[in-house]
């Protein structure tokens, strides 16, 4: 098995889903909560990677972060090298490709908590921050270890956009997807074989995990 | 506390209120409507839940809204406490947690201090690490109350306070909560559609209906004096007598009221003050004189208006107190009912009701 390429993918998963976390949650505040009457228009520009295929996607990101579009410039004159086919570039990418499934699990959690318990807690003098960070988010821990936990295993998988951004160099953004196509195309199947082997039994551990959070016997806030 | 606001929700009924609740001395004004007539849009409005989209809230010296200049207090800075219907505690944390919420701001020791005063005044002493969902709906009413009073709040805002309890809980919760807010001397405003509750915890009372006060005095007046058939609807009409009770035995109580002695079935005690309460349909209205009856209440007077009701007719009895009787058309005729005769209005001892009055009234 390639260790290296198995490091690249769990170093680009978790980074991936802690950037969600932190990205996602705000972004999920909004829209579970605001009466934006043209809300759904942020809505489906959120859920758009679920319905793109991943060249689509990869390729509209390439084209941002390359060399001729503003941000692509302004990132190289920054640290000196341009971003696409680096691991930094790779990871902006799986950002982009993952953000439904952190952004759709925390607000659907967000919008089973009861308005009238944050409301209670605003007349009660606490700030909205406070209230977020004290009453909302431990009243949806599930959904937000649901939404950090597919958007690790989403990213695990991702292949098109990887190739489209990532290329495909060694110990940088060849990730375990890239590496399984490699050995099919050098006609190695028993490698290939190990691999898939590999990542099947780690996303299906992963979905596990989403599930058993899920399970209300065992959710944090339904003791009895 | 002058309030002046209106709401509009697009596709339904615009809400407009205005009236004003006496802060010194502290009085307790209740809402009271049927549901859906707004009530609960004007006390969300009070709390700095919602936004109207004209009027003003002034507090003391302190503006909360004021549509005109666009002022608006956040609910966090208004200084209330408020108790939505459902009570709403927070899920994931205790009794305790759920009371020292909002006392962040507060020095520890003081946070400690202020939980352990409203848990004793509220009676939850030993459930402080009880999470919510495990309490009876009594248990939960007094929590989300304690909860309100820890920061002191200037004013007390509770939306439907008894109506999630069950009916033997909500008389004796309905007792604890009058005395609580006598004691407590808190300015509050109640909203209820229950017109026990209205006598037994309000000094003053302002109706709402479709969106409107259509008629505001002390709960007595009001039940008493119904401004019109909208407004008599809404309350129901009843007789409402201030009284004492002087004797009780056997679950018979003998209340004293304006001159007159009334049984009434129900507890209580000697010396309570009550309210006796009769429905107008449940008084029978019999020629002057007459004999022996199994009715324990037999009351002369005279007749002082005949008002049309519909197919009904409202016949308003002076019999020391006033009472209110609600008879057909051809009662009325059998009985030559006008203003200035003789009848005797009948009650049976147990359609006298029996409401717990407030000693002090400042309205």
């Amino acid at each position: 098995m390639n260790w290296i390429a198995i490091w690249v993918t769990f170093k680009l998963a978790t980074l991936t889903a802690l950037i969600l976390v932190l990205i996602g949650l705000p972004l999920a505040y909004w829209v579970s909560f605001s009466r934006w009457r043209w809300k759904f228009l942020v809505e489906s520009v959120v859920a758009l990677p679920l319905v793109l295929p991943p060249t689509v996607l990869g390729f509209y990101i390439l084209v941002a972060i390359g060399p001729h579009s503003p941000i692509g410039r302004w990132y190289a004159d920054l640290v000196g090298h341009p971003l696409p086919f680096t691991f930094e570039g790779l990871l902006v990418a799986s950002v982009l490709y993952s953000l439904p499934f952190a952004v759709q699990p925390f607000a659907s959690a967000f919008d089973q908590v009861d308005r009238r318990v944050i409301e209670a807690a605003w007349t009660l003098g606490v700030s909205r921050l406070k209230t977020f960070f004290k009453l909302i988010i431990p009243m949806a821990t599930a959904g937000v270890v649901t939404g950090f936990v597919l958007s690790f295993a989403h990213t695990l998988g991702e292949f098109g956009v990887v190739l489209m951004v990532g290329g495909n160099i060694e110990g940088e953004t060849r990730t375990v997807s890239i590496d399984i196509y490699d050995e099919v195309q050098a006609l190695n199947y028993a490698g290939a074989a190990k691999t898939a082997l590999f990542l099947l039994a780690v996303s299906y551990s992963v979905l596990l995990a989403v599930y058993a959070v899920n399970r209300k016997v065992w959710a944090v806030w339904s003791q009895k | 506390m002058i309030v002046d606001i209106a709401k509009t929700f697009p596709g339904r009924l615009t809400v407009e209120a205005a009236f004003r609740l006496p802060l010194d001395p502290p009085s307790v004004l209740i809402l009271f409507g049927p549901s859906g007539s707004g009530k609960t849009t004007v006390l969300r409005c009070l709390a700095g839940l919602e936004w109207p989209e004209r009027g003003t809230i002034r507090f003391g010296e302190a503006t909360w809204l004021d549509c005109a200049t666009g002022e608006n207090l956040p609910a966090q800075r208004r200084g209330i406490g408020y108790m939505s219907q459902d009570y709403a505690l927070f899920p994931t944390y205790s009794v305790a947690g759920n009371i020292a919420f909002g006392l962040s701001d507060v020095p520890p020791r003081e946070r400690s201090r202020r939980v352990a005063e409203v848990i004793a005044l509220l009676h939850l002493q030993g459930l402080e690490q009880v999470k919510p969902q495990q309490l009876s709906g009594g248990q939960q009413q007094r929590v989300a109350l304690a909860r309100a009073l820890a920061r002191h709040p200037h004013l007390l805002l509770l939306d439907e306070p008894l109506s999630a309890l069950d009916v033997p809980t909500r008389g004796k919760v309905r007792a604890e909560l009058g005395k609580l807010l006598r004691d407590l001397r808190i300015p509050s405003i109640v909203v209820t559609h229950d017109w026990e509750d209205a006598l037994a915890l309000g000094d003053r009372m302002v109706v709402v209906h479709e969106g409107r006060v259509v008629q505001e005095g002390t709960p007595q007046d009001v039940f008493n004096r119904p401004r019109d058939a909208d407004v008599a609807k809404i309350v129901g009409m009843e007789s409402v007598i201030p009284g004492r009770i002087v004797a009780a035995s056997n679950g018979l109580l003998m209340v004293e009221a304006a001159g007159l002695r009334l049984q009434a079935v129900g507890e209580g005690e000697a010396g309570e003050n009550v309210f006796a309460c009769i429905r107008a349909e449940d008084i029978v209205l019999e020629p002057a004189g007459g004999g022996a009856t199994s009715a324990r209440n037999r009351l002369a007077g005279v007749v002082r208006e005949v008002l049309p009701r519909g197919a009904l007719v409202q016949v308003i009895v002076d019999c020391g107190p006033v009472l209110s009787a609600i008879v057909t058309r051809s009662a009325v005729e059998d009985l030559h009912l006008m203003p200035g005769a003789a009848v005797a209005a009948v009650v049976k001892a147990g359609a006298v009701h029996l409401i717990p009055r407030r000693e002090e009234r400042h309205a």
